[in-house]
């Protein structure tokens, strides 16, 4: 008598909570397959300070790009501490998809126009896939213009070549968004010059970036980047007495810190800087500027994006 | 004829066993799993529209499934697959209003009211009122939307809905440098194409 009752009871408790669970319509569909999503924003714009950063302009999006530094902070009130002199970036940067981006610039510094290729081959991946990093190449020339006579170079009985004004920039970002607000990127690079002032210098130089991001809020997040130049590797000209023992004499590396602060379409960078130029080859192997002395500049850089091409989507 | 051998009482168990445990199994399930319709591709879309900017987006990969003996509806998606004409209003809506790494979905679950099961398994337009919880950006709303459905046959209904909603109800701030570019009350448009499961 008993055991069916006990059977049929227990089948019905069992049969209940399973009905119970049922109350979510959704669940009857199974598991997802996670979606394949790779990390976005990991900087908000392009470029960390002058350095590029692991994003890049999307598909058919053109970011126009004002770059300004002002004097060295040390120039005291006479200059306004710097606000009197300016030093100015102006670049075209457009996305021919969304991992290969090229731009273009035209800086004071030396009168140097210089371009560059960015192709983001890796992408770090949020879900459905494993890669834990995101990777771009960066390949960028740069050519001074100024008058041959006021080259760094010149010498009255020397002529100079096209080819000497050149200069290349080969770089491997490597970073990664550890969270949401926190972003590390290392970035290996080699700055070819076809010309250096003196055999003490080395075309080939090695270098090494660093840089991160930490979000601070949704729209503002505090960026840093450093270039280490490997020692030996550049010599200045005239150097200080001081300086004399430097592992790059007469050379800084580049320290940068700043500020990224996004309203909708623009992106202003509010940053301190120790470099005048605002492409590879000058802020890499030729910053004077000492941060111990106060050769800082503050700057800023605005990026304002235009959709030019509305590339169609992906069903 | 192995049931001669044993007593009334167990044949009646037997019965009882052999008859009602396999009912036991089937009538939960049954009772519940019989008219239902999913989409995977539901669409749903909102517009925002003020004087400076008109903001679109889409999301064609809505999940849904609905129970039309019971009368449950239940709605899913994620907010990274609403696609946007400008990739950088795409990466800000996630990034800085939707949040969407903390809160990847939205959802909906609710009943729809206005029409009886026996009217909605009849062809044709059925205006119906759908009431529930909307859960976006991790803050859950009643809502109260008038919708459609349409049947063409045994096996699909399509419903669709257009309603507001409002950002600052759902916990989404707007900053005032963009306060001119984003309206406060955005209009969804959802159409939702589901077959029989």
């Amino acid at each position: 008598m008993f055991r069916p009752a006990i059977a049929l009871s227990a089948l019905w408790f069992t049969a209940v909570p399973l009905h119970a669970q049922e109350e979510s319509l959704l669940d009857l569909l199974g598991e997802e397959e996670p979606t394949k999503e790779y990390t976005t924003a990991s900087f908000k714009t392009s470029r960390v300070v002058n350095g590029h950063s692991l994003e890049n302009t999307a598909h058919g999006v053109l970011d126009f790009k004002i770059g300004h530094r002002f004097g060295f902070l040390n120039t005291g009130l006479e200059e306004l501490f710097g606000l009197d002199q300016a030093t100015i970036r102006l670049g075209f940067e457009y996305g021919l998809t969304d991992r290969i981006m090229i731009g273009f610039g035209r800086s004071t510094f030396q009168k140097t126009v210089d371009g560059f290729a960015k192709y983001k081959f890796l992408r770090q991946c949020q879900s459905g896939c494993g890669m834990p990093i995101s990777a771009a190449l960066v390949v960028a020339t740069s050519i001074n213009t100024l008058p041959e006579s006021k080259t760094p170079w010149y010498a009255p009985d020397r002529e100079t070549y096209f080819s000497h004004r050149m200069g290349y920039n080969f770089q491997l970002l490597l970073g990664r968004r550890f969270s949401e607000a926190f972003t590390l990127q290392l970035m290996p690079g080699l700055i070819h010059r076809n010309l250096v002032i003196s055999t003490e210098e080395a075309n080939d130089v090695y270098n090494m970036g660093f840089a991160g991001r930490l979000k601070l809020s949704k729209r503002v997040a505090i960026n840093a980047e450093y270039f280490y130049v490997l020692a030996g590797q550049l010599r200045a000209q005239n150097v200080p007495a001081d300086r004399i023992n430097d592992p790059n004499p007469g050379y800084k590396n580049s320290l940068s810190v700043g500020f990224d602060i996004e309203t909708g379409g623009h992106v202003f960078q509010l940053h301190f800087t120790n470099s005048t130029g605002m492409f590879e080859r000058a802020f890499i192997t030729e910053t004077t500027g000492d941060w111990a002395n106060g050769d800082i500049h503050f700057g800023f850089n605005v990026s304002r994006v235009f959709t030019l091409h509305r590339p169609k989507k992906k069903g | 004829m192995i049931l001669a051998f044993r007593t009334p009482n167990d044949q009646q168990h037997m019965m009882m066993t052999r008859i009602l445990l396999p009912l036991a199994f089937v009538i939960p399930f049954t009772l519940q799993a019989q008219d239902r319709y999913v989409t995977r591709d539901g669409h749903v879309s909102f517009h925002s529209e003020t004087p400076m900017e008109k903001i679109e987006a889409h999301n064609h990969k809505v999940t849904s499934v609905m129970d039309l003996t019971t009368l449950a509806v239940e709605i899913t998606m994620l907010v990274k697959a609403f696609e946007f004409e400008k990739a950088l209003m795409q990466e800000h809506f996630n990034e800085n209003y939707m949040e969407s790494d903390k809160f990847p979905k939205a959802t909906f679950k609710g009943k729809i009211g206005g029409a009886t099961a026996e009217q909605l398994s009849k062809p044709g337009d059925h205006k119906v009122t759908v009431e529930g919880d909307l859960t976006i950006h991790g803050v859950t709303k009643p809502v109260k939307v008038e919708g459609t459905m349409s049947r063409k046959d045994a096996g699909s209904v399509r419903s669709s809905a257009t309603f507001i909603v409002k950002p600052e109800d759902h916990g989404i701030t707007i900053p005032g440098m963009v306060r001119d570019n984003i309206a406060k009350e955005i209009t969804v448009k959802v159409d939702l194409p589901y077959s029989k499961m």
